[in-house]
């Protein structure tokens, strides 16, 4: 008996020395090991009568039970100091800036096709597209623009031979007469795309961009072409509601011809689309000419519609405030950065056209 | 054109105030583009008091003045007038003001020394009269002061931009007949008193028959014995609301009624013409010095006035100075013409001259209105001047027919959308001058001849829906149904690939689609440059025939801003050709400087081409092309460094070219003199992107992986320093099927290596779908590889 009591006092007094798990470990050697303390005892166990064997036993197994669960807990005690003192010494600043990331940036004219895109998807138009370099032909002629016709004075036309047969295109209304003469009605289109006239000051560039609209079905009237432009104006602006004129104008591939202005105030140095006492020329429209429709052979007793045409930089300029036309074509980084677009920021029917 | 409401009542009776007129006139279609105080703004000039003279301290002949403009205000101004002195009452611009003259806007200015708030105005400076000598002389005035100078100054004048289709609007009786149309007022008759004639018109005048003649009738009157002088007030009023100079009665009625009725005339000193008139083709070389002062040298075949001895004018374009009607003229020829609009504009074109004339005559004028014309002018110019006047007289053709047009009425809802009753149409059109006759179903509508735009139905609709109002048409909402994609492939993969590069951190530029010839040909070869006849300017004056023309310049210029470490891209056309459709789409994208420049965790690196390489390839991937389909080789053109660059073709090296990359030339970098020199681009041929097969796309293969264990080899061969270590991807894997992957992981060379040599180490995963490998299995697959690579490369297995 006086054995147990001894090695329990012994486990005490070790016990209460431990510094760390090494000398914890030990300590569970000299007492559980082989040879160890506790580990002798039951061996002496067979020596004893089954009566003594029996006290002996729910003895030694009281003792061992309570020390292995001492040497346990302390076991525990000493993996707890060891990972709060992990935690402690592998504290960061985690306010040091970011690994650094190359954001590109979409320009705003590029998003504002795709936001023309998506809106004009919803209503059945396709995007169609034709070559910048045209031919006289196409750009004039067969817009019913004959060669004496002054309205050709309002394009101040770049050539690329001295015939004056080849030409940039100055509008995108060609794509028209390509898509019409390609194509059997009906025609549902719009045409985003590159124009050039030989003009350069504030607010003209001698590139721009232009978007065309077409629909040539059988009972396409002008109340249609109004629809259909009152809505476009109220999705690129995202307002509910929107002031729109049509102003009787002429164009020689569009009869009856119209330019539409729609209303809008300036709050606070900001211009607000939509609603006011001001008027703001946005677009040309109008019915397309029987003669235009000849000359891409589609029948204009069967087949009617409408077109439109408007400067895609400038509803850029619009809507988001942006001041000189000049700058989209100057390609500066801080401008880019400042305009540009997320290129995940992309323009969907389902999404919306922004965030 | 110009107009006053006062000039408008002349033919319009209406009390409509000017503000509905205005919006009025935009609802027809004649766009007001602004409106402004009669000639600039004439209420500035005040009627003002000299108070004090006193000699400029730094100029002989100047005075230094105390001018009181009304109340108790008083400026100081400088004026040279002899005539300036106390007490005078005259005539005083402010600063802002524009003199009418010379059309300066005058400043707050120092002269000599002196600062002097405004002028005091002569005449002549104000367009009155002649008179330069002193400032204006105002008698009986001294109640007055610091009132507007000019009466009409409440007058607002109405700039209209009339569009080319409507050249009856170019006179002030047209825009009354469409206002009258819609509502707004009554015309009135046009007055026309009748005047004595009794003689003949005795200067023959004859119209050479011969071809492209441009004249088709010549109206003339001779009007002797008259005292031309200056306009009388209401006159020269009108002519000052146009913004013209008034010159004298005889010039200035023309005008007017040019403006009036848009009938240009034209009044020829009779005493100056030789013997007669003959309307003929120019010969080539021949000249004539016109009102504008200068000479002009004809080409063959314009439209000239001439005499006996040569060219007296250009037929509806400008007269001649050799009989040029002077104050001093006593005997006219009064011209009323009409030549056909092409040669007009043929001609003003060729000799780059624009006048009020030739805008009219271009656009059409009414070939009815010749006598009307010579009418109203004669009649004027014996009220002002007196004189005898000649009974008319007309070479060519004398009278032309109204057209008609077969009017189906229904074809108005159909192309507007709502209907209008008959009676309303026969209303509308006859108050805008056309007549109308009902025959069976269809109305005959005759066309007046000053409305050279009407030709077809669709003319008639226009002019009906313009009157009735753009605003009574009810808009239908568009149906939200899709019949046809969208986007086709090709700009769903201009859309992918623009989004796709921009995403990799390159800023998205639209530039020309021109550029400088100079910077075209440093990366294209110099022969093929694609010229535009007339440029802009020099340095815009080809097409690009390459994406990078544009875009290495304005790298440059963001450089120069301070911006090195810069990637920008554009995707857009380069041409080949000045056909159409001689372009193709391309992405370019370049990128400068360094990555990580400063960075607390990355180590800095300069960029180079396999930066270039692998968003380029990525691109390509996120295109839709299977990568073991990008063949890369090292050869590329010239506008890359030719050992750092190389082109990736679809499927085999000679297939359609996808991509090229690599650093640009360093003979482009120094001859565009970069502030940083490190710069690598790449293109991408969207154009010879192949279109994926859609089924395959839509149903995947089936989905299989291997559950049996996978090994990994690692070998390091010493091969030819020169060998293509990209090849030994497609060499290794074709060896055997249970090669899974292969990932070079290492290219050393120099150390202790041969010179020539260099050592890859590659990284092998082997797996098979059935069992797992043995030993045995592995080692043969290893022993392949061995063998294989040092049989196509030439080289050792180094462990």
């Amino acid at each position: 008996m006086s054995d147990l009591n001894n090695i329990l006092n012994s486990f005490e007094t070790k016990f209460s020395q431990i510094k760390n798990k090494e000398d914890l470990q030990n300590l569970k050697s000299e007492f559980f090991g082989k040879n160890g303390s506790i580990s002798l005892q039951f061996k002496k166990m067979g020596s004893l009568n089954s009566e003594e064997r029996k006290n002996f036993a729910k003895e030694l197994n009281s003792i061992k039970d309570q020390l292995t669960s001492k040497i346990e807990k302390k076991f525990k005690d000493f993996e707890n100091l060891e990972i709060n003192q992990k935690l402690k010494d592998e504290k960061i600043d985690i306010t040091l800036p970011i690994r650094s990331v190359q954001n590109g940036k979409i320009h705003p004219v590029s998003q504002v096709i795709d936001e023309i895109s998506s809106i004009f998807s919803e209503v059945g138009f396709s995007v169609a597209e034709g070559p910048d370099v045209e031919s006289e032909y196409n750009n004039f002629t067969a817009l019913n623009t004959p060669e004496d016709h002054p309205a050709r004075d309002m394009h101040d036309t770049f050539y690329l031979d001295k015939d004056k047969k080849t030409l940039l295109r100055t509008h995108t209304s060609p794509v028209q007469i390509r898509t019409m003469l390609n194509g059997q009605p009906p025609f549902k289109i719009i045409v985003p795309g590159r124009t050039y006239r030989c003009d350069s000051d504030q607010t003209h560039a001698p590139m721009f961009h232009q978007l065309e609209g077409l629909h040539i079905d059988k009972n396409i009237t002008m109340g249609h072409l109004k629809g259909c432009l009152n809505y476009f104006i109220r999705e690129f602006f995202e307002v509910k509601k929107i002031k729109m004129r049509f102003r009787p104008s002429h164009f020689p591939f569009t009869e009856p011809s119209a330019e539409v202005d729609i209303g809008y105030k300036i709050e606070n140095g900001k211009i607000i689309i939509g609603d006011g006492d001001k008027w703001l020329e946005i677009l040309g429209c109008g019915m397309v000419h029987p003669n235009v429709l000849k000359n891409t052979k589609v029948d204009p007793k069967k087949y009617q519609g409408f077109a439109f045409g408007m400067g895609i930089d400038r509803l850029a300029m619009l809507k988001y405030g942006i001041n000189d036309l000049r700058a989209f074509f100057e390609t500066d980084y801080r401008w880019l950065n400042h305009f540009g677009f997320d290129p995940l920021d992309v323009p969907t029917n389902y999404r919306g056209l922004s965030r | 054109m110009i107009l006053t409401l006062s000039w408008l009542k002349n033919h319009l009776n209406t009390k409509t105030s000017i503000n509905e007129i205005i919006e009025k006139l935009t609802n027809i279609g004649l766009e007001v583009e602004g409106i402004k105080e009669s000639s600039g703004n004439m209420s500035e000039f005040k009627i003002v008091k000299i108070l004090k003279t006193e000699k400029h301290p730094n100029a002989d002949k100047l005075k230094l003045c105390d001018v009181s403009i009304g109340g108790t205000s008083v400026v100081k101004v400088v004026c040279g007038a002899d005539n300036a002195r106390e007490g005078l009452v005259t005539v005083y611009a402010p600063p802002g003001a524009t003199i009418p003259k010379t059309k300066m806007k005058l400043k707050i200015a120092k002269i000599r020394g002196v600062e002097s708030r405004g002028m005091l105005c002569s005449e002549s400076e104000l367009n009155i009269s002649e008179e330069s000598a002193g400032i204006i002389e105002l008698k009986n005035m001294t109640n007055k002061i610091g009132k507007s100078f000019f009466k009409s100054s409440g007058e607002k004048v109405i700039d209209l931009s009339i569009t080319p289709n409507r050249p009856d609007c170019l006179g002030v009786r047209g825009i009354a007949r469409d206002l009258a149309a819609a509502g707004v007022g009554k015309l009135l008759n046009l007055k026309k008193d009748k005047i004595n004639q009794k003689k003949n018109q005795n200067i023959k005048v004859s119209i050479t028959k011969e071809k492209n003649q441009g004249c088709l009738a010549f109206g003339s009157c001779l009007i002797t014995g008259i005292k031309n002088q200056e306009s009388p007030k209401w006159l020269k009023d009108k002519i000052n609301s146009l913004g013209l100079k008034p010159i004298s009665a005889v010039v200035d009625i023309t005008n007017y009624v040019m403006f009036d009725l848009n009938r240009p005339l034209h009044a020829y000193n009779a005493d100056k013409i030789d013997k007669e008139i003959i309307v003929r083709n120019s010969k080539k070389g021949e000249s004539f010095t016109a009102l504008d002062d200068k000479k002009y040298t004809l080409q063959k075949d314009m439209c000239v006035i001439a005499d006996k001895s040569g060219v007296l004018g250009l037929g509806g374009i400008i007269g001649g100075t050799k009989s040029a009607t002077k104050i001093d003229t006593k005997n006219i020829l009064l011209e009323s013409a009409y030549f056909l609009p092409a040669s007009i504009r043929k001609t003003s074109k060729q000799l780059g001259l624009d006048t009020d004339a030739k805008y009219r005559f271009e656009r059409g004028i009414d070939p009815n209105s010749m006598i009307d014309g010579l009418k109203i002018a004669a009649d004027l110019i014996l009220k002002i001047c007196g004189g005898e006047a000649s009974k008319f007289n007309i070479s060519g053709k004398k009278e032309y027919k109204s057209k008609s047009i077969e009017f189906e009425t229904s074809k108005f809802k159909k192309i507007i959308g709502f209907s209008i009753s008959e009676s309303e149409i026969k209303k509308i059109l006859n108050s805008l001058g056309f007549s109308t006759k009902k025959v069976k179903k269809k109305l005959t509508v005759f066309i007046p001849t000053w409305r050279p735009d009407i030709n077809q139905e669709i003319d008639l609709i226009e002019e009906l829906i313009r009157i009735k109002g753009f605003d009574k048409i009810n808009l239908i909402e568009p149906e939200k149904i899709r019949n046809r994609e969208t986007l086709n492939f090709q700009q769903k993969l201009f859309h992918l690939g623009q989004r796709s590069i921009s995403y990799k951190g390159y800023y998205e530029a639209v530039t020309w689609s021109f550029t400088d010839q100079k910077i075209d040909n440093l990366i294209n070869d110099s022969s093929s440059s694609i010229f535009i006849v007339n440029p802009i300017s020099k340095e815009l004056n080809v097409l690009r025939r390459s994406i990078f023309s544009n875009l290495l310049l304005y790298l440059k210029k963001n450089h120069d801003r301070g911006f090195q470490d810069i990637a920008l891209f554009e995707i857009g056309p380069v041409f080949y050709g000045k056909k159409p459709g001689e372009q193709q789409i391309v992405i370019g994208a370049v990128k400068s400087g360094q990555i990580n420049k400063k960075s607390w965790s990355e180590k800095t690196r300069s960029v180079d081409i396999f930066d270039m390489k692998t968003d380029v390839i990525k691109t390509l991937i996120e295109m839709g092309i299977n990568e073991d389909h990008l063949i890369v080789n090292d050869k590329s053109k010239n506008c890359y460094h030719p050992g750092r660059s190389g082109s990736i073709n679809f499927k085999t090296t000679n297939g359609p070219l996808l991509a090229q990359f690599g650093e640009i030339h360093p003979s482009i970098i120094s001859k565009l003199n970069y502030k940083e020199k490190n710069i690598c681009g790449f293109e991408v041929f969207l154009d010879n992107i192949p279109k994926p097969n859609k089924k395959m796309r839509v149903s995947k293969e089936n989905f299989k992986f291997s559950d049996f264990q996978a090994s990994e080899r690692d070998f390091a061969f010493l091969i030819d320093k020169n060998y293509q270590v990209g090849r030994l991807n497609k060499i290794i894997k074709d060896l055997d099927s249970n090669i899974r992957s292969v990932n070079i992981f290492d290219v050393f060379e120099g150390g202790n290596l041969p010179a020539d040599k260099k050592s890859v180490a590659i990284n092998i995963s082997i797996q098979a779908d059935d069992r797992t490998l043995s030993d045995n299995d592995l080692n043969q697959i290893s022993d392949k590889i061995i063998k294989e690579v040092e049989n196509k490369t030439g080289g050792n297995i180094r462990s």
